[in-house]
């Protein structure tokens, strides 16, 4: 994993994309995992009776997903200091969400991302993102 | 004079449930600090693991160490309920959600987590034990949205480890809506994927479309005078012919203008778009979309060339990359 080096990072700096396939399986284990049961996650039937197609992700595996999406990219020196997200239409099984994000600022160590999870039907997710970075003595010497 | 009296019986025009009276709501539920909310478990290597497996997520920061470390992104799920709806030993009976439940009894029963705001001061080490406490801190007025009528529910959480360390805050907005009614009795079970809309290809222009599937950029030539156009039509411009046949264009061409739409993001594009307007070498002029630069780095005569591209199954498209200033 190549991680960025804070001196070397400017605003506008575009995040690698990470593509998410959406699977009843993604769904359900995201689910489970951020201990979310209610039913519109895990079974179909009832997700119809709210008027859905399918069973949706939660937004809390949304929000797993960024962090995720982050920390690939900032690498594991980082550390997410706040996330700050808009959910928007919604993650289907049988979809892909394609994840991108670019720097907006950076202020001492902390670089703002901006970043966006779009799907088939259009923005699944979007936000801000604030990482604290690690200081390179070396890059910083140069 | 009321036109909904006079009209026939109708599913379509049943008087919505009455609302809940909001400043009822307000009244009793806002700014009351609900709490403590005990974790069930104290956090563990098990459930860190649980859950990068199902994000994919592989960063040796959670499990690479002998004491794991929570991906923050977990926070709000430590304190939640089980499976069954039970807080854990030693929460408070007051419940949070009543609120929610209020709006259900009243028909906005529909319920979805639009947005969140977290704030991770400190992390979570496997062994900690963790407890919440829960504000509802605003409740909108009626708005009208896509799903249906509803209004918006804040939750302002605040979550301490076992030395009562403020580890993390977060803003969790829920909306409360009274679905609307389907355009048909059926419920929806098909998940429609937005697609481009596509071209129409008739005579004088189904040869653009097949020769972009072909993977070539194909301009009309008048059979008479010779003279190139685009985009296509029945009639030369010049000599009024309506004999025509294709020349292959090489591709290439300059930026004569561009616009980069930004908002609003409808999909199926990616955003920035940028639409541009190129003049090919061959000497007519063509609309399509650049890729692969920001819109920053475009000047007017840019030396750009095509990329034809399956956008989509069956609709190939000329786009276009900078390749020289």
């Amino acid at each position: 994993m190549t991680t960025p080096q804070l001196s070397m990072l400017k605003p506008g700096e575009i995040l690698p994309a990470l593509e998410i396939p959406i699977t009843a399986t993604q769904i359900v284990s995201g689910a489970l995992a951020s201990q979310d049961f209610e039913d519109v996650h895990h079974d179909k039937a009832a997700a119809n009776g709210k008027g859905t197609p399918d069973i949706f992700m939660n937004i809390l595996t949304t929000n797993g997903l960024v962090g995720r999406y982050l920390t690939d990219w900032a690498g594991p020196q980082s550390s997410i200091q706040r996330i700050k997200l808009s959910l928007g239409v919604p993650n289907f099984p049988g979809d892909c969400m394609v994840l991108s994000g670019a720097v907006v600022s950076i202020e001492d160590a902390v670089v703002e991302v901006s970043f966006k999870g779009k799907n088939g039907l259009g923005n699944h997710v979007s936000g801000s993102a604030w990482l604290q970075l690690p200081t390179s003595p070396e890059q910083e010497n140069d | 004079m009321s036109n909904r009296a006079s009209a026939p019986p109708n599913e379509r025009y049943t008087l919505p449930m009455p609302a809940p009276d909001l400043q009822t709501l307000r009244d009793r539920y806002l700014n009351q600090r609900v709490g403590p909310y005990i974790a069930w478990n104290v956090v563990s290597r098990t459930q860190i693991w649980q859950w990068c497996a199902a994000m994919g997520d592989e960063n040796p920061a959670y499990l690479g160490a002998e004491t794991a470390t929570a991906p923050p992104t977990m926070l709000q799920s430590w304190t939640f309920r089980d499976v069954h709806g039970k807080y854990a030993p030693g929460s408070t009976d007051a419940n949070t959600y009543e609120v929610l439940g209020k709006f259900d009894e009243l028909g906005f029963f529909g319920s979805v987590a639009v947005s969140y705001d977290q704030t991770y001061h400190q992390p979570l080490l496997e062994g900690d034990r963790i407890h919440s406490y829960s504000t509802i801190v605003d409740i909108s007025d009626w708005k009208d949205t896509g799903l249906g009528k509803g209004s918006f529910v804040t939750e302002h959480a605040e979550y301490f480890n076992q030395r009562d360390e403020l580890c993390g805050e977060a803003r969790i907005t829920y909306l409360k809506y009274q679905p609307a009614k389907q355009a048909s009795s059926e419920p929806p079970t098909a998940v429609k994927k937005i697609l481009r809309i596509r071209p129409v290809e008739n005579h004088d222009s189904a040869h653009y479309w097949q020769g972009l599937r072909e993977g070539k950029l194909l301009l009309q030539q008048c059979s008479e005078c010779q003279t190139l156009r685009h985009p296509p039509q029945p009639m030369c411009e010049s000599c009024q012919s309506i004999n025509w046949t294709t020349l292959e264009a090489s591709g290439a061409g300059t930026v004569h203008s561009y616009t980069a739409i930004h908002y609003p993001e409808i999909p199926p594009f990616d955003y920035p778009n940028i639409i541009v307007l190129v003049d090919l070498h061959e000497g007519v002029r063509l609309a399509s979309q650049l890729i692969g630069c920001k819109p920053d780095d475009i000047n007017i005569g840019d030396r750009v060339q095509a990329n034809i591209q399956e956008v989509e199954e069956g609709l190939s498209l000329p786009l276009f990359e900078v390749i020289g200033k």
